[in-house]
């Protein structure tokens, strides 16, 4: 019989046209219906926000007392007009600039902090790791909303404060989940075998770590926009985030909820904007975990 | 005399659409009463799904074809209570994990006690009972003390007994074991051989193993049967097919397993067939040195070489050179 | 890539042991007092271009052994010399050095390489923390997975879950071998292989060990793997070396109980001649709670008083030794020689 070393080449070891990691990713996307459909509308959600100004058939500011909570398509507005007499539309549009930025920024900033905290803890271990974690305890401790109020409150209000404030209550949430995940992926296998090969610290992390590590934060952060969303329309409903007369969907259901009796449709559209932003952001993030995650077949 | 457990023409799907494996195909086997028979195969040869359709223990998105028998009764037609009854009951299953097999929130007493009350119908005292009087056949030292520890409070030996005692804690007439050693230092695994072997003696069960060790398979098997991409390529006696291998995979089997220390070993080459895309011939074909056209073209039958003796290949009984 | 044993690199000379581990100890501590005794007092020596098996059951410390051996855990107390240079000591070998020369083979499980790198990734890492280039660390990654049987435009850009144990044991190999050691330490690197492809793998280490001039320490619960790949063997038990020798000497003729009942309880593979009972009962101890004296004791046929009282030394560990009272004249055994 043969050396039976190489794997001969008429052996049965053709594998399928191999799609690589993103490729996979891709095709679990495709097969995924909900998460598409709601992918799709998360894009429309963005891009209207972002070419507001074309889009918009009014000026969001201007006000106008004769058309005041006018309802739905009155005099083409479509959407109504608020308490002040500006279309709804064209405030929701605008305002979803303002409530995407404060959705997305503080998340962005607590990844990047929170993560790399998280993984610092979670690859050096020891006194350091209790350092870090134990800080971020004391913030956890809090429930959100209080310390998003009790921070913003503090600073004075306003869409920066507000950012910051945010920022602040989600980084020990997600350097919890870095820790974790770094903790999980450091003992594996092939981080041992890399370490053997005499590779340094910095080498490992962005080798080895990162990869795997950046996975779950990933899918973490998207789920956590939605809920910073929320808070920071909230803050803004309680005064402390943006100032009038910007719109920004919070604000908006703050100003317009003594009109509820009055034109109950029209004032629940901010709610609604608020609503349907944040499920995209969960259900895409949802389908996000199942197409990453590479242990399911 | 009607078998114990049949197996007939058994075909087992997994999965949909083009990513379905089929890996089980066409497997006819029967095991007699107080006849032990081994299914002797590597990682994919369908050995434990073929084992484990015997009791239907196979996850939910499985397409089942065939005739699958206990004691002559229809398992694939089985409602829940009969199913509910046969597992346990009449068949029991051995697992390779002892320590995932058991519950480490409950006694060992608790657990064995479960089966027996629910199999028995009998009070909990004469449940506890019972479970003492396993434990002392699988010879668990101290057997009384043990039936108040929970599973990680034994060692991994123990465990491996304590999970036998529960299979057989309501006499089964047919014993299931999956892999039972595999997970066992070497010392440890003679010993449940040796123990495995003197109670299917000793209550006369018909047993089912699944190994990929022919060790396992030459210490407590009377018959084996060989399986290679979801078929069974060669069925016989123990010391018939471990003495004179008939089909060329048992031969590279036996070859690649005896060492003769220093020279090179009979590797055979290649890799088995992906199981989503069968071959239409012999799976075994691309890495046979004694393959000819013909082996490719159609499934070989199963041929008879003798009594009680069967190989899957064509070239059965030609001279082949050794 | 070189195919002979670069002599610059052979600073020692061919006399001098590739490997000489003196006293090795590691203990862990567990939470609440006491500590697990994983390795405790372990001698060899390995000569160059030889192979060592290292045999022994769970709880026994050899994966502890490994990981010493490479500095990937610091011993407790203990020497480790590499081609005449002491380990960890601030005159010898530095540590990146070491781990340039040494290498390790892991078992073939599911996290033994990166999920998300493909394969000629993973293997030109070592390369690359080498210093090489990307580019040239990609060529050797190329030129090393060819050498093990992979045809590296097929399989280099594959994930492992692709590919299967046999074919993925093969890139562990290749990412052993892509930094070019001396020594390759094998931590069970066949034993969750089927049998047809760990003959296959068994054949691929052999050639690579003549054609790299290597040197391997084959640890591995198999006893018949280890016989077959073995010039001498070490048997542990529970942290602690029980026999040690030519291959050949310690199966045919073994001095230590333990080693007699691992020989006994190998699986005979004919059916006409099973084994009737099983050599020893019971199972091997923890080893955060050792016996006194000679740890076997407990399951040893033999035991004595003072197996209790007192740990059996051999004089040392050259040639055939075993850590028995029984074979050490004046030990107090009653089977000892005068």
């Amino acid at each position: 019989m043969s050396h039976a070393i190489a794997m001969p080449a008429s052996a049965p070891v053709k594998l399928p046209p191999r799609p690589g990691y993103w490729g996979m990713v891709a095709l679990r996307l495709r097969r995924d219906p909900v998460t598409i459909l709601f992918s799709l509308l998360l894009l429309a959600i963005i891009l209207s926000a972002v070419f507001a100004p074309l889009l918009s058939p009014f000026d969001p500011v201007r006000e106008s007392i004769l058309l005041r909570l006018k309802p739905f398509g009155f005099r083409g507005h479509w959407l109504g007009t608020d308490e002040l007499g500006r279309d709804i539309l064209a405030r929701i549009l605008f305002g979803g600039r303002v409530t995407l930025v404060m959705g997305v920024v503080p998340v962005v900033i607590a990844t990047i902090v929170g993560g790399g905290l998280g993984i610092l803890a979670g690859y050096a271990g020891g006194w350091v790791a209790t350092l870090i974690m134990r800080v971020m305890d004391v913030f956890y401790a809090f429930p959100s909303v209080l310390l998003a109020v009790a921070i913003s409150g503090a600073m004075g209000g306003g869409m920066l404060n507000g950012m910051i404030a945010l920022s602040l209550v989600f980084i020990p949430a997600l350097c919890r989940v870095a820790e974790t995940a770094t903790t999980q992926v450091r003992n594996l296998d092939f981080v041992e075998a890399a370490r053997a090969t005499g590779a340094g610290h910095m080498m490992i992390i962005r080798h080895h770590l990162l990869g795997n590590v950046l996975a779950p934060v990933l899918v973490y952060t998207s789920s956590l926009v939605s809920v910073s969303i929320l808070l920071g329309s909230g803050l803004s409903f309680l005064g402390l985030g943006v100032r009038p007369p910007i719109p920004e969907w919070g604000l908006m259901l703050s100003t317009l909820r003594q009109s509820i009796y009055v034109q109950p449709w029209v004032c629940a559209v901010p709610g609604a904007a608020i609503f349907l932003t944040s499920m995209c952001f969960n259900l895409v993030s949802d389908g996000l975990r199942s197409a990453m995650d590479v242990r399911l077949k | 005399m009607t078998p114990l457990a049949e197996l007939e023409n058994l075909n087992v799907r997994f999965g949909r659409g083009t990513d379905a494996t089929h890996a089980v195909r066409g497997v006819s086997l029967h095991v007699m009463p107080g006849e032990v028979v081994c299914l002797l195969g590597e990682s994919g040869s369908g050995k434990s799904v073929s084992m484990r359709a015997l009791m239907r223990l196979l996850p939910p998105q499985t397409a089942i074809s065939g005739g699958v028998r206990v004691e002559g009764q229809d398992v694939t037609r089985m409602g829940g209570k009969a199913l509910r009854n046969l597992r346990g009951g009449q068949a029991a299953m051995v697992f390779q994990e002892p320590m995932t097999a058991l519950d480490p929130v409950y006694t060992i007493g608790q657990q064995i006690g479960e089966s027996v009350q629910r199999h028995m119908a009998v009070s909990r005292s004469a449940a506890r009972a019972r479970a003492l009087e396993v434990l002392e056949l699988v010879r668990v030292p101290d057997a009384a003390r043990r039936l108040d520890a929970y599973p990680h409070q034994l060692s991994g030996g123990l465990r491996q007994r304590v999970v036998i005692a529960m299979a057989l804690a309501c006499r089964p007439k047919l014993l299931l074991a999956d892999e039972p050693t595999t997970a066992l230092d070497a010392t440890v695994q003679i010993q449940i051989l040796v123990l495995l072997r003197a109670l299917q003696r000793e209550l006369g069960m018909g047993m089912v193993i699944v190994t990929h060790d022919l060790g396992v398979a030459a210490e407590v098997a009377d018959r084996v049967a060989v399986m290679y991409a979801g078929q069974i390529v060669e069925q016989g006696s123990v010391r018939d097919v471990l003495n004179a291998p008939q089909h060329p995979y048992t031969r590279g089997l036996l070859a690649s397993v005896v060492r003769q220390g220093g020279t090179e070993i009979q590797a055979i080459p290649g890799a088995p067939p992906d199981l989503r895309r069968p071959p239409p011939g012999c799976a075994f074909a691309p890495r046979c040195p004694w393959a000819i056209e013909p082996c490719q073209a159609a499934i070989p039958e199963e041929r008879p070489v003798g009594p009680g003796r069967m190989a899957r290949c064509i070239r059965v009984g030609q001279q082949m050179a050794a | 890539m070189s195919t002979a044993l670069d002599l610059r690199d052979d600073r020692g000379g061919p006399a001098q042991p590739m490997l000489i581990a003196a006293n090795l100890r590691k203990h862990f501590p567990i939470a609440g007092g006491g500590a697990v005794r994983a390795v405790d007092g372990v001698s060899f020596s390995v000569a160059k271009g030889e192979t060592l098996g290292v045999v022994g059951e769970s709880g026994c410390g050899k994966s502890t052994l490994a990981r010493l051996l490479l500095h990937l855990i610091v011993p407790d107390a203990g020497e480790l010399v590499f081609d005449g240079e002491a380990v960890g000591d601030p005159g010898g070998i530095d540590l990146k050095d070491l781990r340039r020369q040494a290498q390790m083979v892991f078992q073939d499980s599911a996290s033994s390489l990166n999920p998300r790198m493909p394969v000629r990734d993973s293997v030109a890492f070592g390369p690359l923390v080498l210093g090489r280039s990307r580019r040239q660390a990609a060529a050797e990654a190329d030129e090393t997975l060819r050498r093990v049987g992979l045809d590296p435009v097929q399989f280099g850009p594959r994930y492992p879950h692709e590919l299967s144990g046999g074919q993925k044991q093969r890139v562990n190999i290749a990412r052993a071998l892509a930094l070019q050691p001396r020594l390759v330490i094998l931590d069970e690197a066949v034993s969750a292989l089927d049998k047809s492809v760990e003959a296959q793998v068994l054949n691929l280490l052999a050639t690579l060990k003549r054609q790299l001039g290597l040197t391997y320490v084959f640890i591995s619960h198999d006893l018949a793997v280890v016989q077959h790949v073995s010039d001498r063997v070490l048997v542990m038990y529970l942290g602690c070396v029980a026999e040690s020798g030519p291959a050949a000497d310690v199966f045919a003729s073994p001095l230590h109980p333990y080693t007699r009942a691992l020989l006994a309880s190998r699986l005979s593979m004919d059916p006409d001649q099973r084994v009737e009972q099983a050599p020893i009962g019971g199972d091997p101890p923890s080893p955060a709670n050792p016996p006194s004296g000679c740890r076997f004791r407990t399951r040893c046929p033999h035991a004595e008083e003072v197996c209790a009282s007192r740990v059996p030394v051999p004089p040392d560990w050259i040639g055939h030794q075993a850590a028995c009272h029984m074979l050490h004249p004046g030990s107090g055994h009653s089977e000892a020689p005068a």
